[in-house]
């Protein structure tokens, strides 16, 4: 099936964005609503090819549409294409919806900043960036939107770049990002090398024919690019420092969208994973220690969207962890990805809408007894917060306890361990979401006399009810029926015999809630039945400590790569200037003395250059008589 | 007669030409030896002529005359310049061009 509508989902975007930019102030009365009006149409689109999809079965419902020819060369041939197929269509609606939803939030969000038109720019450019990346029909495509949305998020990190640890942040994201999408372009190069071919269809049809050592290669070297742009284990220190950009951007680009395009990568590739298990397995620690990493991050952060990011950090961890399960895990990977972009996008706007509130304060021991003033606000915070930690029959419960059930399904001390791993994590994500909701709307305002805390406009609430509406459902419509995973069927089949069942659903849901259950229940203790200290306390154990510096993922990139990169650079300009400018310069000084040297013989003296010319034709001639001799 | 000689004769002229420009400080002088070493190696030409039995060493001569006449008006009128502005003919005097 062919469609000439896929390219307007990406064209109507790039146009606003387009046009913003090149209109400049001249846009700024219009330019929100011209954004905003261009991302709908965009869900629009996407809405209608949906609707088209459901009409058509099975592998009948990937359409594709080929734009032009991109790379011709001899044999090799890559054209720009585009193809919409039953995963594609989930992210199309989620990166539509959500970014709409977020779009209409940032009208009201960011009405008091002079350069609102220059972030609805950027932001129309993400979705645009975004929508190529999962519908591009080759890497070679997806790495055309990878690269934008980096580019996106690096404009988006550093938008109030009048501040320089801001624009630090930007950079920061922007290299790590680089380190990833290094990983990517050697994943397509070996793919082209050993396959031929970087077509997503190509590519699945040669897997069979590759050995396994150059998938495994492969499969690791998109599961680096997967960790830089989904901030995983050990690429993952740039996504705290990306809470500097606008609350919106951390709504949609670092929570819902652009961090999970590691996992559509990995999912996208399951063809190339489930030939190479070694890198598969991978996949899965990477996800296990992601997901107990930024956990354990989030238990100590007192900056309620920073606490929010090691949270995605550790959502985005199960979802990789799902994926690296094999068959089994990919859809789950899947709806976690889409239950999580609405809970995690409608807790952000939340934080969004209290630092609205609170004069852009973002420290939660300055919050506390909000959920008088912003009874909204609290309520579709509330709504995500039940969602992710799990709560049945809210979104997270489904898909969560899915990929912890199908962790430990998988078996063996690998089972054991994973699972465990993840149901450690759902503990820990019941205390500190509930720590987080505590500490703000929970007890003792602890707040200045200043700060007059309200409710935000409608035009703020209204997406963050229709996204907490998403949490409240959307687990129920994807599991009813195994619906998620029979739609994702014909791109990411599951292995029918694989049941070998280690626990009963019912057994680990039971196991998941109790381990939720203790968790909210120490956050209540701890946050709650005590009073909640405005300055951070000092004296505390030196796990806090480590936590409350992230880990230590700063200091260690410091002392690993920071300093000893510092010395090479040095070193290097030493190198430089000793070797190189030596070796040019000692070239200019032999030259310079040769000719000083040289110079003497030019006396001025007529009778002296005839003595010269005479010794010399003397010398040339005994040189002939002497050859000829 | 052996023609050898008259190559004496000229290897004589050449050698007293060749000294004089080198010894001697007069411009005049200096281009009068010039015009000697020309000669001497026209008397060498015209020599080899006779003994080859052909022509072409006395056709050289004569290019040799025509371009000594024409390097004689030149050279005359450099010398008489440099001297009606320095006055001075020696050309130890006009060493300018040096480092």
């Amino acid at each position: 099936m062919t469609s000439n509508l896929l390219v307007y989902l990406i064209a109507l975007p790039l146009f606003g964005s387009a046009v913003l930019m090149l209109a400049g102030r001249r846009s700024d009365k219009w330019g929100h609503l011209f954004a905003t009006a261009l991302s709908a149409s965009s869900f629009g689109v996407g809405l209608y090819l949906f609707s088209q999809m459901l009409g058509r079965t099975g592998a009948n419902r990937a359409v594709t549409q080929n734009l032009f020819s991109w790379i011709s060369v001899g044999t090799f041939q890559v054209n720009a294409g585009l193809m919409l197929d039953q995963l594609s269509i989930c992210f199309v609606l989620l990166i539509t919806g959500v970014g709409t939803l977020i779009h209409i939030y940032s009208i009201a969000y960011m009405s008091h900043d002079l350069d609102r038109r220059r972030f609805f720019a950027y932001l129309n450019f993400f979705i645009a960036a975004m929508l190529l990346l999962v519908l591009g029909d080759s890497y070679l495509n997806l790495y055309v939107g990878w690269e934008g949305v980096g580019l996106a998020s690096y404009l988006l990190i550093g938008f109030w770049n009048q501040k320089p640890t801001y624009a630090t942040a930007a950079k920061k994201a922007f290299v790590a990002n680089r380190v990833g999408d290094l990983g990517l372009s050697l994943a397509i190069m070996i793919s082209f090398a050993t396959l031929g071919t970087v077509s997503f269809a190509g590519v699945k049809e040669h897997a069979g024919q590759a050995s396994t050592g150059a998938l495994t290669a492969i499969g690791i070297m998109l599961l680096v690019a997967a960790t830089g742009k989904s901030a995983q284990f050990p690429l993952q220190a740039w996504l705290g420092d990306a809470m500097a950009g606008p609350t919106p951007v951390s709504a949609l680009i670092h929570a819902a969208t652009m961090v999970t395009a590691g996992v559509y990568l990995i999912v996208r590739s399951n063809f190339i994973f489930d030939a190479a298990p070694t890198a598969q397995l991978l996949v899965a620690i990477i996800g296990a220690i992601t997901l107990l990493f930024g956990a354990v991050i989030g238990m100590a952060k007192d900056d309620i969207k920073k606490a929010l990011a090691a949270s995605t950090m550790s959502q985005i961890g199960y979802m990789i962890l799902g994926a690296g399960l094999g068959p089994v895990g990919y859809a789950f990977a899947i709806m976690h990805l889409l239950t999580h972009g609405f809970f995690k996008a409608g807790m952000f706007l939340g934080a969004g809408s209290v630092m609205h509130g609170m004069d852009d304060e973002v420290n939660m021991r300055r919050y506390g007894g909000l959920r008088k003033f912003m009874p909204i606000t609290f309520a579709t915070f509330g709504l995500g917060y039940l969602a992710i930690i799990g709560v049945p029959p809210f979104a997270g419960f489904y898909s969560k306890d899915k990929i912890i059930e199908v962790a430990f399904n998988m078996g063996g001390i690998k089972g054991v361990t994973l699972g465990g791993a993840a149901m450690l994590g759902a503990a820990i994500t019941a205390f500190y979401m509930t720590r987080v909701v505590v500490m703000t709307f929970a007890g003792n305002k602890r707040w200045d006399e200043k700060a007059h805390p309200h409710e935000s406009p409608a035009l703020m609430w209204i997406p963050m009810v229709l996204l907490a509406a998403g949490s409240v459902a959307s687990g129920f419509i994807f599991t009813h029926g195994n619906s998620l995973v029979n739609w994702l069927a014909p791109v990411v089949a599951p292995n029918p015999e694989h049941h070998s069942e280690m626990l009963k659903p019912a057994v680990v849901s039971i196991m998941a809630l109790v381990s939720v259950l203790i968790g909210v229940g120490i956050a209540i203790m701890k946050y709650l039945r005590t009073e909640v200290p405005v300055v951070a306390p000092e004296n505390v154990s030196i796990f806090t400590k480590i936590a409350r510096r992230d880990l230590l993922q700063d200091d260690f990139n410091e002392a690993v790569f920071m300093r000893p990169g510092q010395k090479l650079t040095q070193g290097l300009v030493v190198a430089d200037k000793a070797l190189i400018d030596g070796a040019v310069r000692g070239v200019a000084r032999m030259t310079v003395g040769t000719g000083s040297t040289l110079r003497n013989t030019q006396t001025g003296f007529v009778r002296s250059y005839a003595m010269w010319i005479l010794l010399g034709a003397i010398g040339l001639i005994a040189a002939i008589w002497v050859v000829t001799l | 007669m052996n023609p050898a000689n008259y190559l004496y004769v000229a290897a004589l002229l050449f050698t007293i030409g060749a000294i004089g420009v080198v010894v001697r400080r007069n411009a005049i002088v200096v281009f009068m030896c010039i015009e000697l070493m020309l000669n001497a190696a026209n008397l060498a030409f015209v020599t080899f002529a006779r003994i080859n039995g052909n022509l072409d060493g006395q056709v050289m001569a004569f290019f040799t005359m025509v371009v000594a006449a024409c390097e004689v008006v030149v050279g005359l009128a450099i010398i008489v310049t440099i001297y009606r502005s320095r006055r001075s003919a020696s050309v130890d005097d006009a060493s300018l061009l040096k480092r």
